[in-house]
């Protein structure tokens, strides 16, 4: 492998990581869109918005840190995407700036609004922003309707490179069952973190057991809607790349990749296998609370392979289903060599930001949340 | 192939002006109350009294509403590169992306990790590593502004690059030239200093109210002690740097100086205009006065001398841009015709070479990149049609520029004289200073929003500097989509600010006593 090859492939992994990392903090996202339903009393609903309140920044800041690193790493998806599928990403966007101050503002006297109205817009953002962020994510495999131009940038009048097909710029997305399947599975998946969650944070009877009952309403839709992702896109023709750069349809591209990489192929069935781990042990035994670790890791990890398998070995990891030459790959969308190595040397750091997001959430965490804990607290929301 | 329409740009710079100004109304307050409550919690920290902490805390309270609002407003701006400026975002991306990258992985997680021991660990870390969490807050915040500005610095003074035409767009060769670019540093510090200048009135303004109620006085005043000192050097370092930028707006940006100064006709020994009126009849091509009235500032030559660290320097005005002329030093600048012919045959001679690349023509391809290299440095006037393109909304710079410096000259002179009298133990007695300290917070946040006026309206057309214009730069989507985003994004935003400041006032009210 040459140098800038192995700098995309690099920068590939990354952006998978952190896209593994968001599906697992989205149970923030999950657990709001059931703190309508969780919690029947006040003192609940404060509580679970305590719980989630503290960890929030966590799954904003990873998006945000994903969004920077996707343009500075692959521009071309950032300028093509984006541009392009505008109102899948404008409702996204949506979606997390009225989580931001939600937590903030509810308790807060003088909030104009009413707590209310706070909390519902946190119940969007857990709707909207899981389902739609996999909807997205799920055009990585199905293709999307876009062309790409460069010749375009010397011509005067009308020099924009991404064009988009259809005028729905982006919500087309939402009529393909098999982008469907994704955006339902990520957002069951996200409720069944979240009940996992309180599950280990919560001290509080009524609502853990109460969770432990929804671990299972979420855990088989999300469990059905993920296979039935899977199967399609297995079983369907994948967008595969020759040496030249050329882009042809192969049947069983990402069953391909998955055999082809075993390594990938391996973690990504370990990776099911845990997340399942979690689920069931945590069904089955009411007295074992680690069921999110096993989960968490085992999405981190399934995600991650998922996405390997879009952008490596010779898959377009973002093609476009119009015209399949325009289709983006680790290769032709990529940042210049020279700019992928100086973040390099960014991204040396990161082990260190890992620690001291370790520490801090330790310090916070040494023992489970109760009401006791919220009512003490002079920043309680 | 659609053609672009002028309302689309418009509604996407309005778009991004919104958005952009939104977030700068929450990001100043963030950066500059961040160093108070660090300094207070530093001053808990040293001598235990629990007067400090109770002060801390009540800072620390407003801070969190207004991050909140930072945060909520910046990640629109962050994915509006894409959504609206796609063409950017590819053409100078490979650059432009590696900051905002590092940003997030470097400075938002520091800031939002400590940011929950700040808030949620008095009683769970110790008081050392407490006191560690609310200063990396403020260090993260920081970092964040570097970045940004970095990027920013890049946009007005583009270096560190080459261009290729085989990915049709701008790569980066020299990360350090970026980074360490003196317009960068520059813009760091005046930009970061007008955060603290305006967290310093904010501070003194809301103790000067809890002055003129009779509350929580020994609160107050401890308060009030440090905001006017802080503000104080914020002040005199924010005049400094301010130079500063003059300086290098004047060496790299000519026509945003000439706007700034409403200079239509360049000299050499030119003034620096105090105040003034100006004659909206005034065009580049017509011999109308430029004002109605205008009033110098005393000290001759000084345009000159600020701008090119020479009395005698001539100060080229928008006619001698558009119509080219000779700096002092003998450098000969060409005409906006001559430029706009050179962007042309840059913009050629990629078409040809790209054409020359896809038969395989290799021969061919390297006489036109020769070409492509010899004009690149007019590339962006090639996309421009008349003269006019070049001249940014010269009333808007010009009172934004003025009313800015104004407003620093009048929060110095508010800073010593609060100080002044604290010292004289007689603050409470001089009411017409409280009074005034209060109604300065609003025009701490006119002063910052006008300088970003002045940086951003001041170098259109240009999205980046004489590279590529806002028209090649925008998106191809409907008009229609972005007229309904940015309303979108108003009523949201509208709707948010309300709901902070009556938030902010409740919890001034409340006081920190009653926590
Ligand atoms: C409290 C706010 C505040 C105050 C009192 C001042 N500034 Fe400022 N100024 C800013 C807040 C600001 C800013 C918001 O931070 C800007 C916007 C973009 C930037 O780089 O900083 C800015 C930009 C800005 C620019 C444009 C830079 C560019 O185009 O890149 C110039 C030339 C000055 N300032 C000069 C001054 C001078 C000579 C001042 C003398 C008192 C001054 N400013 C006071
Ligand atoms: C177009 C330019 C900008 C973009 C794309 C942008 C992007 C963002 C984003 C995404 C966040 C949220 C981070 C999080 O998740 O915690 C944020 C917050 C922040 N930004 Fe910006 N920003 C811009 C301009 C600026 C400028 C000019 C400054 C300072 C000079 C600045 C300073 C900050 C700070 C200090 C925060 C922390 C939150 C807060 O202060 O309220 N930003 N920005
Ligand atoms: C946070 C403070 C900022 C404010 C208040 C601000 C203000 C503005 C304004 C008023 C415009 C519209 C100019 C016009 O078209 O008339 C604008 C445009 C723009 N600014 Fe800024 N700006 C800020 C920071 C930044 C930063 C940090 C960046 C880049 C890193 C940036 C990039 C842009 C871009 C891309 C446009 C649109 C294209 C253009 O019109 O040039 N802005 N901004």
């Amino acid at each position: 492998m040459t140098t800038y090859a192995f700098f995309q492939h690099y920068w590939w992994f990354l952006i998978s990581l952190l896209g593994g990392l968001l599906t697992f903090l989205l149970f923030i996202q999950g657990g709001q869109s059931m703190l309508f339903s969780l919690s029947k009393t006040e003192d609940e609903k404060r509580l679970l918005v305590n719980v989630l309140g503290r960890k929030w920044e966590y799954t904003f800041t990873t998006l945000v840190t994903f969004g920077g690193a996707f343009f500075a790493s692959f521009p071309l998806f950032y300028s093509t995407s984006f541009g392009g599928a505008y109102w899948v990403w404008v409702i996204i966007l949506f979606a997390f700036t009225i989580q931001a101050f939600s937590y903030e503002f509810q308790s807060k006297p003088g909030n104009v609004y009413g707590k209310t109205t706070y909390r519902s817009l946190l119940f969007i953002n857990g709707l909207l922003g899981t389902f739609l962020l996999g909807v997205a994510v799920a055009t990585f495999f199905t293709g999307s309707d876009f062309t790409v131009g460069k010749d375009n940038i010397t011509n005067i009048a009308s020099p924009v490179i991404s064009r988009w097909g259809s005028g729905w710029h982006g919500l087309e997305a939402l009529l393909c069952p098999r982008n469907l399947f994704l955006g339902l599975a990520i957002f069951f998946l996200a409720r069944t973190q979240a009940t996992l969650f309180f599950i280990n944070r919560l001290k509080h009877e009524v609502l853990e057991n109460r969770s432990h009952k929804y671990l299972l309403y979420n855990a088989i839709p999300f469990v059905v809607f993920f296979l039935a992702f899977l199967i399609s896109i297995f079983l369907s023709e994948g967008f595969a790349v020759q040496d030249n750069g050329a882009v042809y349809m192969e049947k069983y591209k990402y069953l391909h990749n998955l055999i082809e990489m075993p390594v990938v192929g391996i973690l990504f069935l370990l990776g099911v296998l845990t997340v399942l781990y979690g689920i069931i042990a945590s069904i089955l035994k009411q007295s074992f609370k680690k069921g999110i670790w096993f989960s968490g890791v085992g999405t981190v990890v399934t995600v991650t392979m998922l996405l390997l398998i879009a952008g490596y070995n010779n898959t377009s990891f973002y093609p476009s289903s119009s015209d399949l030459q325009s289709s983006l790959t680790i290769f032709n969308a990529s940042s210049s060599e020279f700019t992928l190595k100086a973040m390099s040397w960014a991204s040396i750091l990161v082990p260190i930001v890992a620690g001291y997001i370790f520490i801090a959430w330790r310090a916070l965490e040494k023992k489970k949340t109760d009401m006791d804990d919220i009512n003490s607290d002079s920043h309680a929301y | 192939m659609e053609l672009l329409d002028v309302s689309l740009i418009n509604w996407s710079r309005g778009q991004f002006a919104l958005t952009a100004m939104y977030h700068w109304i929450f990001v100043p307050l963030t950066l500059g109350v961040g160093v108070v409550m660090a300094i207070m919690e530093t001053l808990y920290y040293k001598t235990g009294k629990e007067e400090w902490k109770k002060a801390t805390k009540f800072w620390m309270t407003l801070f969190g509403v207004n991050f909140a609002c930072g945060v909520a407003t910046g990640i629109i701006l962050e994915f509006q590169f894409g959504t609206n400026w796609s063409n950017y975002s590819w053409f100078v991306g490979d650059i432009f992306g590696a900051p905002l990258a590092i940003e997030g992985m470097l400075a938002f997680f520091l800031e939002a990790t400590f940011i929950s021991i700040m808030f949620f660990g008095w009683k769970k870390v110790s008081k050392g590593f407490h006191l560690a969490s609310t200063w990396l807050v403020m260090l993260g915040a920081t970092f964040s502004a570097l970045w940004i500005l970095v990027a920013n610095a890049w946009m007005q003074h583009p270096i560190g690059m080459e261009f290729n035409p085989d990915t049709a767009r701008n790569e980066m060769v020299s990360f350090w030239s970026i980074l360490l670019s003196p317009i960068a540093l520059n813009k760091f510090f005046h930009t970061v200093l007008s955060g603290w200048v305006l967290g310093a009135l904010f501070v003194v303004g809301v103790s000067s109210w809890f002055i003129l109620k009779k509350r929580e006085l020994d609160f107050a005043l401890r308060s009030i002690k440090i905001g006017a000192i802080f503000g104080f050097i914020s002040t005199i370092l924010i005049i400094a740097t301010g130079d500063g930028s003059a300086y290098h707006v004047a060496q790299k940006q000519p026509m945003k100086l000439a706007a700034m100064e409403g200079l239509y006709e360049g000299k050499a020994g030119a003034n620096i205009v105090a105040m003034g009126l100006l004659n909206p009849d005034k065009q580049y091509d017509n011999e109308e006065e430029t004002f109605i009235v205008k009033m110098d500032v005393p000290v001759p030559k000084l345009l000159s001398l600020l701008g090119y660290r020479d009395g005698d320097a001539f100060v080229p005005g928008i006619k001698d841009i558009i119509h080219g002329y000779t700096l002092s030093d003998g450098t000969e600048v060409s005409s906006f015709a001559e430029k706009q012919v050179s962007g042309k045959k840059a913009i050629q001679a990629l078409n040809d070479y790209r054409e020359a690349k896809a038969t395989g023509n290799d021969s061919l391809a390297v006489a036109h990149k020769a070409v492509l290299d010899e004009h690149f440095a007019n590339f962006g006037y090639g996309y421009l049609e008349k003269p006019a393109d070049l001249i940014p909304n010269v009333a808007l710079v010009f009172y934004s520029f003025h009313i800015m410096v104004a407003l620093g000259m009048l929060f110095l002179v508010i800073f010593m004289a609060v100080w002044f009298f604290h010292w004289k133990k007689k603050l409470e007695n001089v009411r017409w200073l409280l009074w005034g300290s209060l109604f300065s917070i609003p025009l701490g946040y006119l002063a910052t929003q006008l300088g970003w006026v002045v940086a951003e309206v001041g170098r259109q057309p240009w999205a980046i500097q004489d590279v590529l214009p806002v028209q090649a730069a925008v998106s191809s989507i409907s008009t229609g989509s972005v007229q309904l985003t940015f309303f979108l994004f108003l009523a949201l935003f509208t709707a948010l600010l309300i709901a902070e400041i009556r938030i902010m006032v409740k919890q001034i009210q409340k006081g920190p006593g009653n926590e």
